[in-house]
């Protein structure tokens, strides 16, 4: 049997590749070998143009010009919030807020929805596998309220114990927030079946998309959550700018976040009128170019299409994590049945810094570190790991080159 | 023989792999902790300072790279015996050695001199002057941990 033509055309990596002008770099005289796409992604060259056209050609504040070009400018600015409603299957464009990414998309649910709601007493649950920005945001609301953070717990293979989730919720639990992939292993949280348990026990839910919204598809609406973060930079998009999803009536009910210009309906001395969402939540003048930026990302990711991406990602960390495991002193950690692509990994008692620094004189480059997830290293006694992560434009050859750059830092601590 | 031997030098290896006066010293007489979070690595130093200003012994203890490991270990044998003025001229030349301040190391750095190629990695300049930051705070006796990132070593 042969496979329809069409499968085998469908993913032209090689092409996709061209897009972005980045990867045609060296770095220390070696081609470029970028594997940190979990940090942040590169970009296609339409991201890149279309920041260049906005400052060259329409350049102007938002919301206010009765000119031209601010027109123009407002309207690409809106236009962006509807490519995004419909990326996220949102059910309506006022419930995308902009922010700077994901970090303050948290941060201004903590600070808007939690000082409102969360009390003395109340619980927020987490999970051990959360980045610092989906932990230290609840933890200081919690100080604030005296209310308690509770954590889900994983096992070995870095996978929530969803029997401990399910004792953990409580009629106390107010919000339940998580990651939807874990940064640091890789691991996808079954966030539709968190969703539905914790709805049914009346608690509120935050996905955090950081790593999930470039490489999974992702529908709001079936989900069900309550609110979804996530940042452009991480989905081929500018850095700086980040979206929060929240449903409509919450965003109603919830108070504004910043004060400033842009997020009234009108304002004297008496009295402040707020804007209705999104607006209410996005005072001041806003990264516009970003904006418009991460439309054209989410444009592009449209184009080559998720499904397509997450079979070829999913093909490179099969075929990455068999490579590695033959190296008989590499421990990967996170072994999650579901993950994303996501290589986290040990090597003999070599420190991952150390690790770093040779795979990135041989042009790779990997993150080294404790991945913004400390609780994670102390789950698995480790101060630190390695970390391939990949995207859309990585290829089986430059798995290949992580491999060979592994052996060569065998080959320096011999 | 690697393309890395201005970095990972045949000493530097030798160091990490047995490090010197590793361990914690009961009698000692100041202390300091220092922190990289970069990375997570983690020193804790102990000295002995006798009444003249001399440094009768220094221990470390910790995790890290290779680059940490060895700069702390290779740190305490170069100190011991020395007197603080001469330990915080060393702790200046070893610094601007390793930021590249200067283009040729010191002659009194002596075997230190194997960490002149961290200047041409600058993102393990912390690595290599974590130890020695640490000892500049343990000779103060600052209660704080010292961390690279909060301007105390904000290198490269």
């Amino acid at each position: 049997m042969t496979a329809p033509a069409s499968i085998k055309t469908a993913y032209d990596v090689e092409k996709i590749r061209k897009d972005f002008p980045i990867l045609n770099r060296q770095v220390h005289g070696k081609p470029l070998v970028y594997l940190d796409n979990a940090a942040t992604t590169q970009k296609p060259l339409s991201v890149i143009e279309m920041e260049d056209r906005y400052y060259r050609e329409m350049n102007a504040n938002i919301h206010r010009g009765v000119h031209l070009l601010s027109q123009e400018s407002t309207k690409a600015y809106e236009d962006a919030r509807v490519t995004i409603q419909k990326f996220i299957n949102a059910a309506s464009s006022s419930e995308i807020i902009y922010t700077r990414g994901t970090t303050e998309s948290i941060n201004l649910v903590a600070q808007t929805w939690g000082r409102k709601n969360i009390q003395a007493g109340d619980e927020i649950l987490i999970s051990h596998l959360e980045h610092h920005s989906n932990i230290v945001p609840w933890q200081m609301l919690c100080e604030e309220k005296g209310a308690k953070l509770k954590v889900i717990p994983i096992n070995d293979r870095g996978e929530l114990l969803m029997d401990e989730f399910k004792k953990l919720v409580t009629s106390k639990t107010k919000l339940v927030s998580v990651g939807h992939v874990s940064n640091a292993l890789g691991t996808i949280n079954p966030i539709a079946d968190i969703i539905h348990y914790a709805h049914e026990h009346g608690a509120l839910v935050l996905i955090d998309g950081a790593q999930s919204v470039a490489h999974l598809k992702v529908d709001v609406q079936k989900l069900d959550c309550d609110f979804y973060a996530f940042s452009g930079h991480k989905i081929y998009g500018p850095t700086g700018i980040g979206v929060l999803y929240g449903k409509l009536a919450l965003l109603n009910a919830m108070p504004p976040y910043q004060g400033g210009g842009d997020m009234i309906a009108s304002v004297t001395f008496e009295k402040t009128l707020y804007a209705k969402p999104p607006h209410k939540f996005e005072a001041g003048t806003p990264h516009i170019a970003g904006v418009i930026g991460l439309g054209k990302a989410l444009d592009y990711v449209t184009a080559v299409g998720l499904d397509a991406i997450a079979a070829h990602e999913h093909e490179l960390l099969v075929y990455g994590t068999q490579a590695l495991s033959q190296i008989k002193q590499v421990r990967i950690i996170g072994t999650a049945a579901m993950k994303a692509g996501v290589l986290s990994f040990t090597l003999g008692e070599i420190h991952p810094h150390d690790i770093g620094t040779i795979l990135d004189r041989q042009g790779v480059a990997v993150r080294a570190g404790h991945h913004c997830a400390q609780p994670v290293m102390d789950r698995f006694n480790i101060p630190a790991t390695a970390r391939a992560s990949f995207a859309l434009y990585n290829t089986k050859p430059e798995v290949d080159l992580l491999v060979a750059a592994v052996h060569k830092v065998l080959e320096v601590f011999k | 023989m690697s393309d890395f031997s201005d970095l990972y030098q045949d000493l530097i290896l030798d160091h990490q792999k047995n490090p010197r006066n590793f361990g914690s010293l009961p009698d000692a007489n100041h202390h300091a902790d220092g922190f990289n979070p970069l990375c997570g690595d983690k020193i804790s130093l102990d000295m002995k300072l006798d009444d003249k200003g001399v440094i009768q012994d220094i221990h470390f203890k910790g995790s890290g790279c290779a680059i940490s490991k060895a700069s702390a270990s290779m740190m305490t044998t170069v100190l011991k015996g020395k007197k603080v003025e001469e330990a915080e001229h060393l702790f200046h030349e070893f610094h601007d050695m390793v930021m590249g301040k200067i283009d040729k190391a010191p002659e009194d750095l002596g075997k230190l001199k194997v960490f002149e190629g961290v200047k041409e990695y600058p993102a393990r300049v912390k690595c290599a002057s974590l130890a020695w930051h640490t000892m500049d705070a343990a000779l103060k006796n600052e209660k704080d941990v010292i961390s690279t990132d909060d301007g105390k070593g904000s290198e490269g």
